[in-house]
Formats: structure tokens, C-alpha cells, sequence
């Protein structure tokens, strides 16, 4: 499996991209792989802050429920919204981009960062390979 | 590959949700290999089933296949296993996690002459499951599989060798279960695969099977529960004479205090899933044993235990899904009812 090597990762399978100071947040094809195709997703509203490391939403799928957790400290000021329920229009949010691309159109956040807060304590692309494998994957 | 029972096993091939509406529509298959199969022979052969059994066996026709539960003295069910009469002996099929543990608890029990064998390792058992399964079963094996009744088995001849086909299955949709010698197994998975059939794993299996409202071992079905609770007292006989839990089973019969499996439909897409709270006016009243979001009814569906006067369909109910209360209402079971066309 082929890990974008321009991304950070969590090794709980979440992936990290800086563009200035904003970085987008997804789940690896890993992931994805392991859960099976997502059939809803919890994510939290704009304006919320996230801790690295700490639980930012929840992910089902037909087989389980996974919770999802932030690879970065800050502010969430975007969210992929076709992914999830909109209340206010009772549309059904649509998780099946992250199932087919998920480190492209199934990004789910973009998170200003914390001042000071860095993507140092992630993993590179080559220790998440390495992770994987160790693990038998 | 996820390890399941010893084995390891494929959750999915294509997708759960494409492979089950391959069950559901047309035909899929699985390799169910991980299921133990024993045969069981000899002049006490009868006697030990039925003093195991929960299901009648003596009342059995050549060919029939019954489903029944083994339980303990207490009553508490120790697998769900179906029993295959054959002209000289049966077949028994158990559950891959509880194999060792049946093998032994047969061995415990025979009585006078009993030949146990078991021929899990060197048969391969591929269920074929669909609307379309009786005519790509019919096309590999013969025509004659048409008449099989559900319930049914028969010995089956497939490129020289013996094996043994039933209508049965654990899906909601008619089909076939079918045990040849290993050597043919992978031969005949892929004959099945280019006739048509969609592979199915583990995941799609256990979709299926909940949507079916069927039982699994380790979630619905534990030393600790009975037939009874579990909505399985037509798989108990109380016309054959003693059977292992037979006397804790009469005592339970008119308690109508201990839980009993019910099916529950969320208003919520989100899934319950096996340890969630159940609760009725804010209290604990149980707990999930199975749940998932149903891929054909598309609704959030799940099975529990609650007490009687809880489990009436209609009830309004309410399931702690990580923290979240999600209202549910109680509803019969199965979710899915295969539409009758034959």
C-alpha cells in the first residue's frame, strides 16, 4: 500500500496536510481498508478546537465504529460537508468519497493551527509504511 | 484477513454492501469452511443426539436436517448446530469457535458404540446464497437439486468424488450449503464464481444474517442465556424424552422476569453495536447484542435483550450509542422477509 509521502499520519490512520498554516485531515486507505466503506461520519462543526491526538469525531461502517482522532492542535474552520448530515436541511450526509478517495476527495477537516503547534510528532509516510508492516500488513 | 474461530477469514471481497445485495438479488458465495463438521456413526449415534439435542432426532427422515441448540445443565446454550440424518449415520455442523468444546462434550456423553469423526480439515463447505442459487447449483451439480426441500440434504457426486449438498443457509434467501472433499473445494468455489455467484465474506455474512434476524453464537447465543430467552423454543422438543438442560428448561418455562432476544429499530442511521445500553425512561432496562445499518433496509437495525414486558413490538426504547441517546422502537423479528415466489 502506497502512502502519499507528502502527508504526516497518526498511527491510529489519520493523515495530516500543512499548507501554510492549514492543515487538512483525513483517514488512510488503510483505514478504510480495515473499517470497510463508511456509511456515516460525525464530525465537529466549524469553530471548534481540536487538540492533537484527542477524539474529533466517530466513523461507521456496516462492520464498526471507530472514533477519529486529530493529528494536529487548533481550529477546525472547514469541513467537508456532502460527507455529513446537515440538520437544517435534513440532507444525508454522503461518506462514500472517503471510501473512494480517501486522501483526496474524502478529506474531512481543514484546521487553522494552534500558534506553535507543529506537524513534528507525526509520522512520515516511511514509518507509517513501517508501522504497517510491523503490524503484518 | 481478520482472525475468526481459529480461522483466518476474508471480511470482505468487493464490499459488504455490493456483496449483500449480490445475496439478496442474485447469488453469492462463501467459503464457511471455518464451520466444524463431524460425523457421527455407530448403533448409540441416535442416542447421543438426542440427549444432547434440543431438536427431536428419532422423528427425523433420511435426508432431513434440523436446527437445534446444545445446552448445559442450566439450560444455557452451549452452541447452535444442525443435525444431518443420513441412511447410516449423521452429519453435525458447529460453530468454528465452539468446535473443540462440542467435540468434547460429545465425547463426554457417548454412550456404548459412538464413532465421532471429524472432518473439518479435510472437507471444504461453500454456501450458496441467492434468488439465482438453485439454477447455478443445479447447472454445476444436477438438475435433481431442484426438489431438495428447505431442510433438506443429499449425498452429492462433483468431479469423481463424494460430497453432500442441503437447502439451507444463514442469509434470509433460499440456497445451498454444500461439503465436498478439500482437493475439490477450490474447483468448485471457482466453477460457482465463474457461473456468476458474487464472493461474500465474513462481513456481508454477518449483515445478512442480522437482517434474517438469525442468532450468532457469542453475541445472541451464550452459556448464559436459553433457548427460551433467545426466541429458539421451536428448536426444543418437549415430546422426546430427557436431553441435556431439559430440567432447567421445564422450570424456565413459566418465568417471565428473565430477558428475552428482541429486534429494535433505531431512528437514526447510526449503528448500536454488541455491549450498548438499552433503556426505557432514562433506566438500563438491557443491552445490544448485534447491530448494524441494514444495507437493504437501509435503517439502523439491532438485536438485544430485555425483559418480557419491555420486548412487545410498538414499545419505544432507547439505545446509548457512545454517549448518545438514540430512540428505537421495538420491532418483530426478522427485519427481512425473503418475498415468496415459489
Amino acid at each position: 500500500m502506497s502512502n502519499p509521502t507528502n502527508l504526516r499520519y497518526l498511527p491510529t490512520h489519520e493523515w495530516a496536510r500543512l499548507e501554510g498554516d492549514i492543515v487538512t485531515v483525513g483517514v488512510t486507505a488503510f483505514a478504510i481498508e480495515q473499517l470497510t466503506e463508511p456509511t456515516y461520519l460525525e464530525l465537529p462543526p466549524v469553530g471548534t478546537a481540536v487538540k492533537a491526538g484527542e477524539k474529533f469525531g466517530i466513523i461507521e461502517s456496516y462492520k464498526s465504529t471507530s472514533d477519529l482522532y486529530s493529528p494536529v492542535s487548533g481550529t477546525v474552520i472547514e469541513r467537508n460537508e456532502p460527507l455529513v448530515d446537515d440538520p437544517a436541511t435534513k440532507r444525508k450526509g454522503d461518506p462514500k468519497p472517503v471510501n473512494d478517495d480517501p486522501f483526496g476527495a474524502g478529506w474531512m477537516l481543514k484546521i487553522r493551527l494552534a500558534p506553535g503547534a507543529t506537524l513534528d510528532h507525526l509520522l512520515t509516510a516511511e514509518q507509517y509504511d513501517a508501522q504497517l508492516a510491523s503490524e503484518g500488513h | 484477513m481478520v482472525p475468526f474461530g481459529g480461522w483466518d477469514m476474508p471480511v470482505q471481497y468487493s464490499g459488504i454492501a455490493a456483496e449483500h445485495h449480490a445475496v439478496r438479488t442474485a447469488v453469492g458465495v462463501f467459503d464457511i469452511s471455518h464451520m466444524a463438521r463431524v460425523n457421527v456413526r455407530g448403533r448409540n449415534a441416535m442416542a447421543l443426539l438426542e440427549k444432547v439435542f434440543t431438536n427431536a432426532v428419532a422423528t427425523m427422515k433420511v435426508g432431513q436436517v434440523r436446527y437445534g441448540l446444545i445446552c448445559n445443565e442450566q439450560g444455557g446454550i452451549r452452541d447452535d448446530i444442525l443435525v444431518y440424518r443420513w441412511s447410516d449415520s449423521f452429519s453435525a455442523v458447529i460453530n468454528a469457535s465452539n468446535r473443540k468444546k462440542i467435540l468434547a462434550w460429545l465425547d463426554q456423553h457417548r454412550e456404548g458404540e459412538v464413532t465421532l469423526d471429524d472432518r473439518t480439515f479435510d472437507t471444504t463447505m461453500i454456501a450458496v446464497q441467492g434468488p439465482r442459487a438453485v439454477d447455478l447449483v443445479a447447472g454445476i451439480f444436477t438438475d435433481s437439486v431442484r426438489s431438495l426441500k428447505y431442510y433438506f440434504a443429499r449425498p452429492l457426486r462433483y468431479r469423481e468424488v463424494d460430497g453432500f449438498i442441503s437447502r439451507t443457509g444463514y442469509t434470509g434467501e433460499d440456497g445451498f450449503e454444500v461439503v465436498v472433499p478439500s482437493a475439490v473445494g477450490r474447483l468448485l468455489w471457482e466453477e460457482l464464481i465463474g457461473g456468476g455467484a458474487v464472493p461474500c465474506g465474513l462481513g456481508a455474512r454477518d449483515t445478512l444474517r442480522l437482517e434474517a434476524g438469525m442468532p450468532l453464537y457469542g453475541h445472541e447465543l451464550t452459556e448464559t442465556i436459553d433457548p427460551l430467552q433467545a426466541g429458539l423454543g421451536w428448536a426444543v422438543k418437549w415430546d422426546k424424552g430427557p436431553f441435556i438442560g431439559r430440567t432447567a428448561l421445564e422450570a424456565a418455562r413459566t418465568d417471565t422476569t428473565r430477558p428475552v432476544r428482541l429486534g429494535l429499530e433505531l431512528d437514526s442511521p447510526r449503528a448500536a453495536r454488541e455491549g450498548c445500553p438499552i433503556l426505557a425512561n432514562g433506566e438500563t432496562v438491557g443491552t445490544v447484542t448485534s447491530g448494524t445499518l441494514s444495507p437493504w433496509l437501509k435503517k439502523s437495525v439491532a438485536m438485544g435483550y430485555v425483559r418480557p414486558a419491555l420486548a412487545s413490538p410498538g414499545t419505544p426504547l432507547a439505545v446509548d450509542v457512545r454517549g448518545t441517546l438514540l430512540n428505537a422502537t421495538v420491532v418483530p423479528l426478522p427485519f427481512y422477509r425473503r418475498p415468496k415466489t415459489t
